[in-house]
């Protein structure tokens, strides 16, 4: 057991640092919370940077654009990147954290070829459509019907929360392609090309005031039946997959980002009591990071252990800790959501992450039950 | 990097919780500390790891396992010295009470600066009738007696190092036994005709004990590391985590978990108490929840 790199993943490092050292200066300024087709394109030409640097889809298969690089060099990107203030995955984040990872896992060749160099490269941007307004945490109760019509499925239901919706070229769809059998029996996984006839987009506001996320409203939409990924009535499993292909890194970016806030407020902290919470804050964010580490060494043996549950529980809990310390630290400071650094924003932008992928209570459950074999509630 | 047990760790975990299953159960446990049980553990290696050539990760693996078991006696104290030794930290707060003098065969005493030996026996009192771990007997030391100076600043740092360390690792231990004894009663326990971990109020309570424990545990893994190799991490902030993390799991699923054996959670039967109660006592050795976290501020 060590926590020592390898002479590969020091050069790695080394090369990562003076790319950044060059490629940051050089960046345009950042485009205006809510010009989205401006976020786009910033976002986007940030991913292209990557891809042409050889920095993007660092875990993926080479042969559709990735690097297939060791998870360590993986950790290593998050490590620098978050530490040089690079920008963050931003509008890609579906296509790279979510699409891709599944089409990589459960695509066919050609679904491979036509989207995984494109998402690396920047040129298609993916949203999700899963949660509908009346199947959230119950995501596998959900209704948007998929009737099979010779080569097309026609789509017709309401999905909400769409982060993204309002400029995604693809979106991630779970449909009922099966009314009869068993809620998490009938499902399947569809890649939504945006620009259907049938499909509107409403912004909705969120607690920063902007417009995250999206209804989608899918009225007779026709569906190519290429753009199914994995079988008719498998989706469940497919959704499923994403997890285990992500080794538990899928949440890392944010615990760094959240290393970095602890070192911004540092300074601003003069009250003992509160010094003494953000000691434990930073106690807590070290820990989850040397939890990440155990979670990669052990997926890389080929044997993922218990920890990969619990991250996503552990860090959004302690981002809150976080966020509320730093309230506290501002005073009358924070009644300013852009006043002083992004504390502000962020204790709101961090409400979302005890909710969005799974509430706590959801995660408690899951860690209640299939780590430690806890009965099910009774239905 | 290769950041989890390898198989001969995993050998020498198996080996010692076998060892400790067979030899110190629950019910020897709760007779408390004794010379026999000191030189079982002797003999089994546990003193002598580092001596042995084994590193800090191995010894804090095998300090887990004794946290598991709830060992008693003055162990953290005692690893790498020859017979039983105790301790007492100056720089805690509170009434100078010494932990087992009546089973010690060397007491050192710290101050901030250095370390010091003392002749046990020339302590005299007798320990207190009610000591809160009722496994943790306790005398109060009304004077000192004569000090023997044995160690600078830069041997205390390593004793203090390596005490935050395997009690950190014990503590994980305590953490994680606590989780399984509460899942277990909840798989268990049945009122409104079904098992009462199938209630979330309960599973969740349970839910949180494990991934406390599991955070804290990769945190005292990753001390253990950078002390093997202190080229891999900032030793006192990593240090610091490791012990206030790994206590405050150690407390707060002792207290989950008499709220998950209800009723039975406050007997004496039930073994929750004793280690809720050893978690409180670990709290004041080789630094607190509080100075910990001030430590970690201060690296900020
Ligand atoms: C910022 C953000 C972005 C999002 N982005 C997307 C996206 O891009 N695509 C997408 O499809 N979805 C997205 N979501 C939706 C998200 O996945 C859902 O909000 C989440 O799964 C919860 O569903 P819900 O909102 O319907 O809440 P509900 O399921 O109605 O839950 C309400 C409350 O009840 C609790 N609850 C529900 N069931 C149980 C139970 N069995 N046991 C205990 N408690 C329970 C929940 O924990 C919660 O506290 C996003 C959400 C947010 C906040």
């Amino acid at each position: 057991m060590d926590l020592q790199y390898s002479e590969a993943d020091e050069v790695f490092r080394g090369d990562l640092r003076t790319w950044l050292a060059d490629e940051l200066p050089a960046l345009p300024p950042q485009p205006a919370r809510d010009d989205w087709t401006a976020r786009r394109a910033w976002d986007t030409d940030w991913q292209r940077r990557l891809f042409d640097a050889g920095y993007a889809g660092l875990s993926w298969p080479e042969e559709y654009g990735g690097r297939d690089l060791p998870p360590s060099q993986q950790l290593i990107f998050l490590e620098e990147t978050t530490r040089a203030r690079a920008p963050y995955v931003g509008v890609n984040f579906v296509g790279l954290l979510h699409a891709g990872p599944t089409i990589v896992a459960e695509g066919t060749d050609e679904q491979k070829r036509e989207h995984l160099p494109k998402i690396l490269r920047g040129d298609e941007v993916w949203c999700q459509g899963f949660s509908e307004p009346g199947s959230g945490s119950d995501l596998a109760s959900l209704r948007t019907r998929a009737v099979r019509d010779g080569d097309h499925y026609v789509v017709t239901g309401q999905k909400i929360w769409c982060s993204f919706g309002q400029i995604g070229d693809f979106g991630e769809l779970l449909v009922r392609t099966d009314p009869d059998v068993k809620k998490h029996a009938g499902i399947s996984w569809l890649m939504l090309p945006m620009d259907l006839p049938g499909i509107e987009v409403r912004p909705l506001r969120t607690v920063l005031g902007s417009s995250e996320f999206a209804e989608l409203f899918l009225d007779e939409v026709r569906v190519p039946v290429s753009c199914r990924v994995g079988e008719e009535n498998d989706g469940w499993r497919v959704t499923n997959v994403t997890l285990s292909f992500e080794r538990g890194t899928a949440f890392v970016s944010e615990l760094v980002d959240a290393m970095r806030l602890v070192e911004d407020l540092a300074p601003l902290v003069k009250d003992p009591a509160h010094r003494r919470e953000l000691g434990h804050c930073a106690a807590e964010l070290d820990a989850q990071w040397a939890l990440t580490k155990r979670n990669v060494t052990q997926s890389s043996r080929g044997t993922p252990g218990r920890g990969a549950f619990m991250m996503k529980l552990a860090y959004s809990e302690t981002r809150q800790r976080l966020g509320e310390l730093s309230l506290r630290v501002l005073e009358r400071d924070g009644l300013v959501v852009d006043g002083k650094g992004e504390f502000v924003e962020e204790r709101l932008r961090t409400l979302a992450l005890t909710i969005a992928a799974g509430t706590s209570q959801i995660q408690r459950n899951i860690v209640g039950e299939r780590v430690l074999g806890l009965p099910k509630e009774p239905k | 990097m290769n950041f989890d047990l390898s198989d001969d760790q995993v050998a020498l975990r198996d080996g010692i919780r076998s060892l400790l299953e067979g030899k110190i159960p629950m019910s020897r446990v709760r007779e408390g500390f004794d010379r026999s049980m000191f030189d079982e553990l002797t003999n089994a290696g546990v003193f002598s790891l580092r001596v042995d050539g084994f590193g800090w990760a191995d010894a804090a693996i095998v300090y887990e396992e004794l946290g598991r078991a709830l060992v008693p006696g003055p162990l953290v104290w005692s690893f790498g010295r020859d017979g039983i030794t105790g301790g007492l930290d100056l720089t805690v707060g509170g009434t100078r009470y010494v932990e087992h003098l009546d089973s010690l065969d060397a007491l050192l005493v710290l101050d901030h600066t250095s370390i010091s030996t003392a002749d046990p026996s020339s302590l005299a009192g007798s320990p207190a009738d009610w000591p809160l771990d009722p496994l943790t007997p306790v005398t109060e030391a009304a004077s000192l007696p004569a000090l023997t100076a044995v160690g600078d600043a830069d041997a205390l740092g390593a004793l203090r190092a390596q005490g935050a360390l395997l009690t950190a690792a014990y503590l994980v231990g305590m953490a994680d036994a606590l989780t399984d004894l509460s899942v277990a009663y909840a798989k268990d326990r049945e009122q409104f005709g079904r098992p009462i971990g199938s209630f979330q109020a309960v599973k969740h309570l349970c839910a949180d004990m494990v991934v406390r424990t599991e955070v804290a545990r990769a945190s005292m893994y990753a001390a253990a590391c950078v002390l093997d190799d202190p080229s891999t991490g900032d030793l006192s902030r990593a240090l610091s985590g490791a012990k206030l993390l790994a206590n405050e799991a150690a407390i707060t699923n002792g207290k989950s978990a008499t709220q998950v054996h209800g009723g039975m959670g406050f007997t004496w039967e039930v073994d929750v108490h004793l280690y809720l109660k050893r978690a409180w006592v670990l709290d004041t050795h080789f630094g607190s929840i509080d100075t910990h976290a001030d430590t970690v501020a201060a690296t900020l």
